[in-house]
């Protein structure tokens, strides 16, 4: 694409590059209901892009708006500089792996996977080739002459994989591609299927409605919510500077407070709520007086038995109410002096010797925070 | 005292439970081996039974007697037993002419009466599919509304409307597109039309069946991969709705090369069609051996297909 390779790491932070696909103030109505509602979107070539939204959000019906399935109501869908308003779906370039595979079940594996490049009128050699070094990209070499109806799931799934791949696409769609496949395979999954989309180079759009699993796969992410975009950015944007109450409570969990902007200064804030005075250390937009909301992520609270030296903000007395042990952290139940329950986790790096947590039920503890760990919300 | 009698019962209810399951279990195995007998006696009733009678007249000769056929076994004065086979029915059957051209003919008009139906079927069927799911009871419920009323009349119902003097001719004259009548009526076009209209919801109703089952996303599939709807239409919802058609073809082809109602009353004397001759063979002729054997030839005829159809099945599901 354009732009040079060294950018290509962030090519949506690089001002002049060529997105590969814009989405334009898309929507799109089933009659009186609106399941994507005026979205905007550049993806990059080279991408790895997840949609990420609950059931019913609208994320499929964006990627089948993509593939051509469904028409737009309204807005535009260019890929590669090319107007798709008017072209069919056997004619766009983007191929889809469907939530359900729908692989032919009167075909064997190598017909299935052959089905999209005989369309394009390739020399039989050609094909049998191509089909034979796809299949080895996704470890299935010996099961060429299998039915569907033969294979466990994670191998249809590696087909279906396959059967998108072996065109080269300019964008492979995956709807929901591990959603059907148990907790431990779907793990192993994911990086396999970073490592192929790293290897073939085609730019990925994934839908999942599952956070930890676009958290992993992701160049970025689009969060979404009742067909609209809430928040676009890398992992770690979306992790750590969640813009809204609706992203924070949805990626990963947090801890938030209603409050009153006491100082809005330039490099830091300073927010009343009902857990003190919370100093954050980055400017934001806001005005003094305003209500606004703050959240702090459990693992970003720590807990200790000892007072702190000096009073000041970013501090917090509390009781412990409840102990979840998850083996690798644990999760603490934090009643506070008003009788709020917050949530903090601690790493388990020590094996406790009595059996027991350093810390445990009905003690009272003092909490502190870094400044940079509380994060303004916008809603 | 009350410990005791506890432990009498303890000690008789297994007892009682295992008799009773054991007795359950024998009436449950035999209930089973009545029902997986049903068929077998009902095929061996209304099917076999028959057919042996049928086959055994066809190798008697006709006698003017009651019933009008030899004995096929004979006992001499001086208690020998004879067994006389007469082949000559099946010989006269393929010397004459007019069987052999009966035979192709019933064959041709059932075979394009199938297709007819398959043609009109097929798009019927697809789209009661696609429709909505209170459209597509309605449409279901249309396609068996006809069954409510006899057969019989139905085919009065066409005769009223093939007849020179019928609706369809009067409209045509009205609308000034024909002077004089044309000739609808006892023709094999009138055959055509009573077999297809009565077997239409015999091709429907399998291929509904079979394309209920059809998952629409297979169609999505083939589009993502460059397949045009006509090579998608080819290439995948045709195989998949194979076992419907051949169903459904069947269901058509079968009954409709014996049928002898609708060319005896839409085709009068005009069409040759093989159960008109039987009925002819029974009733005027009372030639009860060349009867039976038209109809042993017959299902020799419809059973052949079926054989060579299920040969290649079972070698297709074979393959892995
Ligand atoms: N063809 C359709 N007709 C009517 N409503 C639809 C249709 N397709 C999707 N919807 C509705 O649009 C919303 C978004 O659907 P979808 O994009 O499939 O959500 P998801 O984010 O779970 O993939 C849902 O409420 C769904 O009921
Ligand atoms: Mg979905």
């Amino acid at each position: 694409m354009t732009g040079d390779p060294a950018s290509s790491d962030t090519p949506w932070l690089d001002q002049g590059a060529e997105p590969l696909i814009k989405i334009r103030g898309v929507t799109k109505k089933f009659g009186d209901f609106t399941a994507v509602n005026n979205v905007d979107l550049d993806i990059f070539q080279g991408e790895l892009f997840c949609l990420l939204g609950g059931s019913g959000c609208g994320k499929s019906t964006l990627l089948r708006m993509l593939s051509g399935f469904e028409t737009t109501s309204t807005g535009t869908i260019s890929i590669d500089g090319i107007d798709m308003s008017n072209v069919p779906p056997y004619e766009r370039p983007t191929n889809m792996m469907f939530q359900s595979y729908a692989l032919f079940p009167h075909m064997t594996v190598e017909k299935n996977v052959a089905f999209g490049l005989k369309q394009d009128k390739i020399p039989a050699a050609q094909v049998a080739e191509r089909v034979d070094d796809i299949l080895k990209l996704v470890e299935l070499q010996d099961y060429h002459k299998r039915k569907p109806h033969q294979l466990s799931g994670g191998q249809k799934q590696r087909v279906a994989l396959a059967r998108a791949l072996v065109k080269q696409p300019k964008v492979l769609l995956l709807d929901e591609p591990l959603a059907a496949l148990d907790k431990k395979l779907r793990e192993q999954t994911q990086f396999e299927l970073m490592n192929i989309q790293e290897k073939v180079g085609i730019t990925f759009i994934v839908v999942t409605h599952d956070q930890e699993e676009a958290m992993t796969l992701s160049s970025r992410i689009a969060v979404m919510d009742e067909g609209e975009f809430v928040q676009i950015g890398t992992p770690t944007e979306i992790y750590e500077f969640p813009e809204t109450r609706f992203v924070a409570g949805f990626i990963g969990s947090a801890n938030m407070f209603e409050g009153r902007v006491v100082e809005d200064g330039p490099d830091h804030v300073r927010v009343m709520t009902d857990l003190g005075e919370i100093y954050i250390d980055h400017g934001q937009s806001v005005r003094e007086g305003n209500r606004v909301w703050v959240a702090i992520r459990p693992e970003k609270i720590h807990l200790s038995k000892e007072p702190p030296t000096e009073p000041g903000p970013n501090q917090a007395i509390g009781m412990v109410d409840d102990i979840g042990y998850l083996g690798n952290t644990s999760i603490y139940k934090i009643k506070l002096e008003n009788d709020r329950i917050i949530d903090v986790t601690a790493p388990n790096q020590i094996r406790p010797k009595t059996r027991t947590h350093r810390i445990t039920w009905e003690e009272k503890v003092y909490l502190h925070w870094d400044a940079s760990s509380a994060v303004l919300l916008n809603k | 005292m009350t410990d005791r009698s506890v432990s009498a019962a303890v000690d008789v209810a297994p007892h009682h439970a295992s008799a009773l399951s054991r007795l359950m279990r024998r009436m449950q195995s035999g209930w089973r081996s009545i029902v997986v007998f049903i068929p077998y006696v009902w095929l061996l009733l209304f099917f076999l039974l028959p057919f042996f009678i049928v086959a055994k007249i066809s190798v008697a000769q006709l006698v003017i007697a009651s019933p009008p056929f030899t004995d096929m076994i004979k006992w001499t004065d001086d208690g020998v037993m004879s067994i006389r086979l007469a082949f000559d029915n099946f010989a006269y059957i393929f010397e004459d002419d007019l069987y052999v051209k009966t035979y192709i003919n019933s064959l041709k008009i059932s075979s394009i009466s199938t297709i007819l139906c398959l043609l009109i079927g097929y798009p019927i069927a697809y789209g009661i599919i696609r429709s909505g799911p209170v459209t597509r009871k309605l449409l279901l419920f249309a396609i068996i509304l006809p069954f409510w009323t006899s057969f019989l009349l139905r085919v009065y119902a066409w005769m009223g409307l093939l007849a020179d003097q019928g609706n369809i001719n009067n409209l045509l004259i009205w609308l000034g597109l024909i002077d004089e009548p044309i000739r609808l009526m006892y023709s094999e076009f009138a055959v055509y039309v009573g077999i297809v209209y009565t077997y239409l919801p015999f091709m429907i109703l399998p291929l509904y069946a079979n394309m209920e089952k059809l998952d629409a996303t297979l169609n999505e599939a083939a589009a993502d991969l460059g397949s045009r709807p006509t090579n998608t239409f080819l290439k995948i919802t045709l195989p998949l709705t194979m076992p419907g058609i051949i169903a459904g073809s069947l269901l058509v082809f079968i009954p409709a090369t014996g049928e002898y109602v609708i060319p005896d009353l839409l085709g009068g004397g005009n069409v040759l069609m093989i159960g008109r001759l039987l009925f002819n063979e029974f009733h005027q002729n009372v030639d009860w051996p060349t009867a039976s054997a038209v109809a042993i030839v017959l299902l020799f005829l419809l059973v052949l297909p079926m054989i060579i159809y299920q040969y290649y099945q079972a070698k297709a599901t074979e393959e892995p």
